[in-house]
């Protein structure tokens, strides 16, 4: 049997594409290099769309990236199906792509947090959950100045009703609604979070936890048993 | 050649923590009698040729597509004369 392939995006500006395609790997998946120029997925099985500032941020996060090349492929394979998920930059890439509702702003305290935060698995029916408890606690590494995550009442209201809120802030680090730190959408196959499980996958480099894990050994789970 | 002018504010029910920290500054400089700052952004569009109603409906069209995400952004397009 040929090795599941994990798709990692690299915009001008990613950061943490080489932990992603490093996790990816780990949990026995191939990790395939995607360029935001390319209007090319190369057949792959899910994508993972990792943190930074793409496209240096400009105007507002993510909304330069939602129009890259690559993305014209990327949105319609996700709406058909196609395993997604988005950490941090990536979230808001999926969010201003609307592929998930809402929008990630400014924190409410206007600093840039990074820290070891304790989260919640709320939904562990999704593509990128299904490794983790019902309301396990995790802790994964965040970093980001612009996460809180907003939507009108009506959205919110409708992701809470429907068990789309993925994961919640155990300790709210940047004034999101309802302590949201990630969501997915109706089918569960895109999935959006701040934090950074890529960045919590092994002990060696002093993260808090191997936490991070679960979310690639989900996707393998899902890819392995498709 | 015409100057169009796009606008977009957070919308009013969105925090926004930048106006605020203005606002609390403002007092330190001595300027006194500001209830609420809010901060948005301003965009200066030059077209080719006249701002007229097709013009302003693809300005329009930008502010929806790309320079406001109207899930949290209002925006107000107006012709600089």
């Amino acid at each position: 049997m040929s090795a599941a392939r994990v798709g990692v995006v690299t915009f001008p500006g990613t950061l943490d594409d080489q932990d992603a395609a490093k996790a990816v790997h780990l949990v026995g998946a191939q990790a395939v290099p995607l360029w935001h120029a390319d209007h090319d997925l190369k057949g792959v099985d899910a994508v993972f769309l990792p943190g930074g500032f793409s496209y240096g941020d400009y105007l507002r996060c993510g909304a330069i990236s939602r129009f890259a090349p690559l993305m014209d492929e990327l949105i319609p394979a996700a709406r058909a199906g196609l395993p997604v998920l988005g950490t941090c930059n990536g979230f808001q890439i999926l969010c201003e792509a609307h592929l998930l509702p809402g929008a990630l702003t400014r924190n409410a305290s206007l600093h840039y947090v990074c820290r070891d935060q304790p989260l919640r698995v709320e939904q562990n029916a999704t593509a990128w959950t299904s490794a983790f408890g019902q309301g396990q606690e995790i802790v994964l590494p965040i970093k980001h100045g612009e996460g809180r995550y907003v939507a009108s009442a009506d959205t919110i209201a409708e992701l809470e009703a429907t068990g789309r809120v993925a994961l919640r802030y155990v300790g709210n680090p940047n004034g999101s609604t309802n302590d949201i730190a990630g969501i997915t959408n109706e089918a569960g196959n895109v999935v959006g979070i701040m934090p950074h499980p890529e960045h919590a996958v092994e002990e060696l480099v002093g993260a808090p936890s191997t936490d991070g894990l679960g979310f690639f050994t989900s996707i393998l789970k899902k890819l392995v048993n498709a | 050649m015409a100057r169009v002018i796009v606008d977009v504010m957070l919308k009013p029910e969105i925090l926004d923590p930048q106006g605020q920290a203005i606002a609390r500054a403002l007092p330190r400089l001595g300027f006194s009698g500001v209830s609420e700052v809010r901060q948005g952004k301003r965009f200066e569009i030059e077209l080719d040729g006249p701002a007229d109603e097709t013009a302003l409906a693809e300005v329009r069209k930008m502010a929806e597509t790309l320079l406001a995400n109207t899930v949290i952004e209002d925006y107000s397009v107006r012709v600089e004369g």
